[in-house]
């Protein structure tokens, strides 16, 4: 583990956190795009080694928070008819408007978690009499294995395997959010993972508004240098779309991956939970993989469904609110019984806030 | 409206919701099932104290690195008990078989639970079988139940962790739960990950022989981890535990696996592991002994007692923040990147 010692070097650490006090000469809000990021923030208490002037905001990129409600009610109502339904586990626990696949799981319903969409082929590969529906939640990270899936699908001939496809873009929401008038974002630190993929072509356009952007790693290091690196930009006024994570992200991005995701799905309007519908921010199978998608297959219809009351999803996603000016936040809404999706994934805003951050206050005892 | 409350995984995971269920659902009907939060109940016939305890074991598969059921269900009620600070002594073992087992596993599994009840200096002296019906059990559950007389010299209990004490471990942790992780989901692993799964009563009998009253609770982290296991006794006790990231052993496999999974080593469980809260004073020589036995030679100092303030557990990271270790919610899942 020598790889990952090296990021986590106190010495460096301090030497970058004196830096970025260093340069941050004006108020900055920064977002992490990512909710790995906002995890490994939490987790390593990165914002006590920030100067008070730079503040982190958290954004869109936890696939469970965004995913809308009616999704994960399609999913549960799958299941109670007797499909058999293969889902990452975060997946699990998100209230659904009337239960959670948890509980679908808990009253005999056939839900299994797996790490890998391959995994799904296998399970429907050996239980050919059975419907098996895969939950394809996630960005462009998850979405190139799921298209190879449905194209290994494909040529297995398979007629008991689909994919409720619930794939969303990165980019179009990043531009989203900046058009916010309540919401202001002096810099983006944008997906590692995504990024591995997309390469950084697609930042060029925040860039070029003036919001300079770094792919960031996941180890603390690679974040305090990546805020560094913004904070300099924002100094110098010269926004730019810059790779920290270069061990990991080519420019190009993977374009094997690409072309595999562009072969299955194609880019269409999606809406998203707290953010509402952006142009050309989702993913849908293509006509010619249709017989995949589990959707057209079970006629499903996903109309959407108003936010549970007093839920501040929604604000947390765009920025807009901290975890903690949730009224519902650590009272209502725990991770134990969650209200919001933001609570229930280890990567939503809410769970790293509620999972880490020492109270300033003494807590109430629950 | 919302549907009757049901019985979820988590519910078993050893979490906050394991805690509830027996806090809310079990405490208001069995007067002294307050009791179970600890390892083992301390019962007292005609002036003798007895640790007693009993667990029941589901884990699959039944054969994992590093030990299976039979091996695991002996360790386990062993543990417990010497988490009380009895010298574990006779042991009852209950089998639910499903129809369809192999008599060859069953064989495999009963030679195991002999050779760690030898390894254990225990004897299994009473016992039941029932075989239910094809799809009624998962292959084979055990339970096993376990007596074990107190020393005079020991007195163990959680209440009595305070302010100034230290806290050891006598080896890695997370590396049971990763183990059989891999082991389950078939996750390819170039180093192999061994279950710890070991009985730690040589550790306990002998840390309470050298210093007595001075070891003021053990506990061993099994499901929930360091996380669940720390913020029980934080609760009991009303304390701040303090945990040093820098000391905690854990094999690099294991973090690496963690790491991959989006897992918490913290919550996930150990085997062959026992957590001391000793006086601080005498923590140098409560690793000496750790160190001194099987099974602790990687023995570490890894936190102390910091406050009675607020019953919580924080840890100390390498670049000198400090966080929450929370409670763990319930069943552990991996992320979906």
């Amino acid at each position: 583990m020598k790889l990952i010692d090296e990021f986590h070097n106190p010495q460096k650490a301090y030497r970058l956190a004196q830096q970025i006090e260093e340069v941050v000469d004006q108020p900055l809000a920064f977002m992490e795009v990512c909710g790995t990021h906002s995890h490994v923030i939490a987790r390593h208490g990165l914002t006590q080694m920030l100067p008070p002037q730079l503040r982190l905001i958290s954004g869109p990129g936890c696939p469970v928070c965004v995913t809308p409600q009616e999704v994960i009610d399609a999913a549960i109502q799958l299941a109670r008819e007797g499909l058999w339904l293969a889902v990452f586990g975060d997946m699990m626990k998100v209230p659904g408007s009337d239960g959670s696949l948890d509980e679908v799981r808990a009253t005999g319903g056939q839900v299994q978690v797996v790490y890998s969409p391959m995994q799904a082929i296998e399970w429907a590969q050996e239980n050919p009499d059975e419907q098996i529906v895969f939950m394809g939640v996630g960005f462009e990270t998850t979405a190139p294995s799921v298209a190879i899936c449905i194209s290994e699908a494909n040529e297995l001939g398979l007629t008991n395997f689909s994919v409720l496809v619930a794939h969303r873009l990165i980019p179009p929401a990043m531009q989203a959010l900046i058009a916010q008038p309540d919401v202001q974002i002096d810099g983006f630190l944008c997906p590692g993972h995504v990024s591995a993929i997309i390469g950084v072509h697609p930042y060029q356009p925040l860039a070029e508004q003036g919001i300079p952007c770094v792919v960031a790693g996941f180890e603390p290091l690679d974040v305090l240098q990546s805020l560094y690196m913004l904070a300099q930009m924002c100094r110098e006024n010269k926004p730019q779309v810059l790779i920290q994570y270069d061990r990991v992200v080519k420019p190009e991005g993977n374009p094997t991956a690409l072309a595999k995701m562009n072969e299955v799905f194609e880019v269409t309007t999606t809406r998203w939970r707290g953010l509402g519908e952006i142009p050309a921010s989702g993913l849908r199978t293509r006509d010619s993989y249709a017989r995949f998608d589990a959707q057209k297959r079970f006629a499903l219809e996903l109309k959407p469904v108003p936010e549970p009351p007093g839920c501040q999803c929604g604000a947390v996603l765009r920025g807009a609110v901290q975890p903690t000016e949730c009224p519902l936040f650590g009272t209502a809404c725990r991770p134990d019984h969650p209200v919001g999706p933001c609570m229930v994934s280890s990567e939503g805003a809410c769970a790293a806030v509620y999972r880490y951050q020492i109270p300033t206050t003494t807590p109430s005892p629950t | 409206m919302k549907n009757p409350k049901l019985i979820t995984l988590s519910h078993g995971a050893g979490g906050l919701l394991s805690q509830q269920l027996i806090t809310q659902q079990f405490a208001p009907l069995l007067e002294h099932a307050g009791q179970a939060l600890n390892d083992a109940a301390v019962i007292t016939i005609n002036g003798t104290k007895i640790a007693f305890s009993t667990d029941s074991f589901t884990v699959s598969p039944l054969f994992f690195p590093g030990g299976d059921i039979g091996s695991l269900a002996i360790h386990g009620t062993v543990n417990d008990i010497a988490m009380m600070g009895g010298i574990p002594q006779y042991i009852s073992l209950a089998l639910v078989i499903e129809e369809g087992f192999s008599a060859d596993d069953l064989d495999r599994i009963v030679q195991s639970i002999a050779e760690a009840a030898d390894r254990c200096g225990v004897v299994v002296v009473t016992g039941d079988t029932k075989v239910v019906e094809h799809g009624a059990a998962d292959g084979l559950f055990v339970n096993t139940s376990g007596l074990g007389e107190i020393p005079v010299r020991a007195n163990v209990e959680p209440k009595r962790v305070a302010v100034g004490d230290a806290l050891l471990i006598n080896g890695t942790i997370a590396d049971h739960g990763i183990a059989v992780m891999c082991a389950r989901e078939k996750l390819d692993v170039s180093t192999e990950i061994l279950s710890d799964s070991a009985p730690v009563s040589e550790i306990t009998s002998k840390l309470i022989a050298e210093l007595g009253e001075k070891v003021h609770a053990l506990r061993d982290p099994t499901r929930g981890g360091l996380a669940s296991t720390l913020n029980e006794i934080a609760a009991q006790a009303g304390v701040t535990v303090e945990i040093d990231q820098a000391a905690l052993p854990i094999l690099p496999q294991v973090a690496g696996v963690c790491e991959i999974l989006g897992l918490d080593p913290l919550q996930v469980a150990s085997e062959g592991k026992v957590l001391a809260f000793v006086d601080g004073s005498t923590a140098d020589e409560a690793l000496t002994v750790m160190k001194s036995c099987d099974g602790g030679q990687q023995a570490a100092i890894i936190g102390q007692v910091t406050s009675a303030n607020w019953p919580q557990v924080c840890l100390r990271t390498p670049l000198g923040t400090t966080r929450v270790v929370e409670m763990p919610p319930g069943e552990i899942l991996p992320r979906i990147c």
